[in-house]
């Protein structure tokens, strides 16, 4: 992706001007520059104000044609960018692989031509092999959004983690907040786009989990230069003592232990998992007070977070749902401005 | 500046004020009104209006913030997406009759939009407009219904309006257009 001017720390939380958003699609996180991720919050606001509205929708993607493709299950990353086109006016045409010609052994090129050639101007997918929506987007006229995409990315989702701490963070900023990420870092995609956004965002970012599942962070978190390229504002530690990843955090993100990657024997067993990495009450004690706790979804109760954390005092989790939507429309409305017309 | 004005700080006072008197009298008072400023000039005109019926009627009429970004039909012509200002309109619209405010009146493009938006809040009574300056050029069927100042201009030329609120000053100017398609949308 192109190199960023990341601004300088003291540039940081200033309000954005009128910044131009420039990208056609959106892959990953590491392209963005801090304005464009304001621009992205900035939108957002706009959007939860549409959502409160009596009539939540608005005609600003009237006439596009939003394709949903997703080759891999999913509920809320699906449903919410089928809600957020709708709210935005979008015709919406969602595809699950099972029940397509994918079945017939149809490659994913010749998938992505067939939609644009049914007038898609966005695709929304999500796919199992890392890096697929870049190769769909070399084959897409219009704008190809990822929706996750193997280990890589999952860009609509750390935007909108970014977006729910923001909102609960005193100050409204995560700029030297005490951030922890636990669990299956080494898998997750949705960790992966977190660094880039947090980072950028000036957090103390922290990755916890056991070593197995934090195999090769270590070494880029040495050698991390940051979205900048210029190791500026962020970065970020890795560690597998969770009580110090734990104390004074001010956000606590446990991941799913994604059972469909287990199979390598990386985890001795979920209960030992649970045992020495789960998020339970007594751990978050160590934590600030008034601690953030969320979960990308969907959660396995009492192996990486107890069920009294996830619907306790600081959990955001179910708001993280609901920003979806809203972040969702605000990357989609950008996006929409700097596709390609056509006719 | 390579403008002229074409109102000076007072004169936008004196128009404020005989506006403010006008939508009282169409309205035989102030009973159901509602003032909506359309973002971004609308806003702090809408609030001196508002301002001015309170000191000469003693009433305090709501006053809403209307963001039509969503609306604009213009979407596919502009190179990107503006950015949003945010619409708040704390009050009920049932029922009530709604005085849109806009700096300057020029295709109607934006009043239609705004239109559009206010109907998805609710079903007003009645919505009129009021603007600081009508330049022309209308291409919908829309007029004011209370006007600052009628201003010839042709289309090569942009009306820029500044208030204290959002430029520091008050002051309307008249200007040639540069090699720039910036203020296109009236």
């Amino acid at each position: 992706m192109a190199a960023v001017n990341a601004p300088p720390p003291e540039l940081l939380d200033q309000p954005v001007a009128a910044t131009a958003w420039r990208h056609r699609h959106l892959l990953d996180l590491d392209g963005l520059t801090w304005p464009e991720f304001e621009l992205i919050m900035q939108t957002t606001d706009s959007m939860r104000e549409v959502l409160r509205r009596p009539i939540a929708k608005v005609p600003a993607l009237r006439g596009r044609s939003v394709t949903i493709l997703f080759y891999e299950a999913s509920t809320r990353t699906r449903v919410s960018f089928e809600v957020a086109a709708k709210n935005l006016s979008a015709d919406v045409v969602s595809i699950a692989a099972q029940s397509s010609s994918i079945t017939k052994g149809e490659s994913l090129v010749d998938t992505v031509r067939t939609v644009e050639a049914l007038g898609a101007n966005m695709l929304v997918m999500r796919h199992a092999v890392s890096g697929a929506p870049y190769l769909a987007a070399r084959h897409f006229s219009g704008s190809v959004l990822n929706g996750g995409d193997g280990w890589h990315a999952h860009p609509s989702q750390a935007l909108l983690d970014l977006y729910t701490m923001r909102q609960h963070v005193p100050g409204g900023s995560v700029r030297g907040r005490k951030v922890v990420i636990v669990g299956d870092v080494l898998h997750s995609r949705v960790a992966r786009s977190n660094i880039w956004s947090l980072t950028a965002a000036g957090a103390d970012l922290w990755l916890c989990g056991p070593a197995t599942l934090l195999r090769g962070f270590e070494a880029w978190a040495r050698s991390w230069r940051g979205p900048s390229g210029r190791g500026v504002p962020g970065s970020f530690h890795v560690t597998t003592d969770l009580g110090a990843a734990l104390r004074d955090a001010d956000v606590v993100m446990a991941l799913r232990i994604q059972r469909e990657r287990q199979a390598g024997g990386l985890l001795p067993s979920l209960r030992e998992y649970a045992a020495r990495f789960g998020i339970t009450a007594e751990r978050l004690a160590g934590a600030n007070p008034d601690v953030l706790v969320m979960h990308p979804g969907p959660m396995n109760e009492g192996v990486e977070i107890a069920p009294d954390v996830a619907i306790g005092r600081g959990s955001v989790i179910t708001e993280q749902v609901t920003n979806g939507v809203a972040v969702r429309m605000a990357v989609l409305y950008l996006l929409a401005g700097a596709e390609p017309r056509r006719g | 500046m390579n403008g002229r004005q074409i109102m000076t700080a007072e004169e936008i006072r004196r128009a404020t004020i005989r506006i403010s008197h006008e939508i009282v009298e169409k309205q035989a008072g102030t009973e159901g009104l509602v003032l909506i400023g359309i973002q971004r000039r609308g806003v702090p005109l809408a609030q001196r209006f508002a301002a001015a019926i309170l000191e000469h009627e003693n009433v305090s009429v709501p006053v809403g913030a209307l963001d039509i970004t969503f609306y604009r039909d213009d979407l596919s012509l502009v190179a990107q997406q503006p950015v949003v200002k945010g619409t708040d309109l704390p009050f009920d619209l049932n029922g009530v009759t709604v005085v849109l405010v806009d700096d300057v009146l020029y295709t109607g493009r934006t009043i239609r939009a705004a239109m559009d938006a206010l109907v998805d809040f609710g079903r007003p009574r009645a919505i009129r407009l009021a603007v600081l300056v009508d330049r022309g050029h209308r291409e919908l069927p829309i007029r004011a219904d209370h006007v600052g100042k009628n201003v010839p201009t042709s289309r090569e030329e942009i009306v820029r309006v500044h208030l204290t609120e959002t430029d520091g000053d008050d002051s309307v100017d008249i200007e040639r257009r540069a090699a720039t398609l910036a203020g296109a949308i009236g």
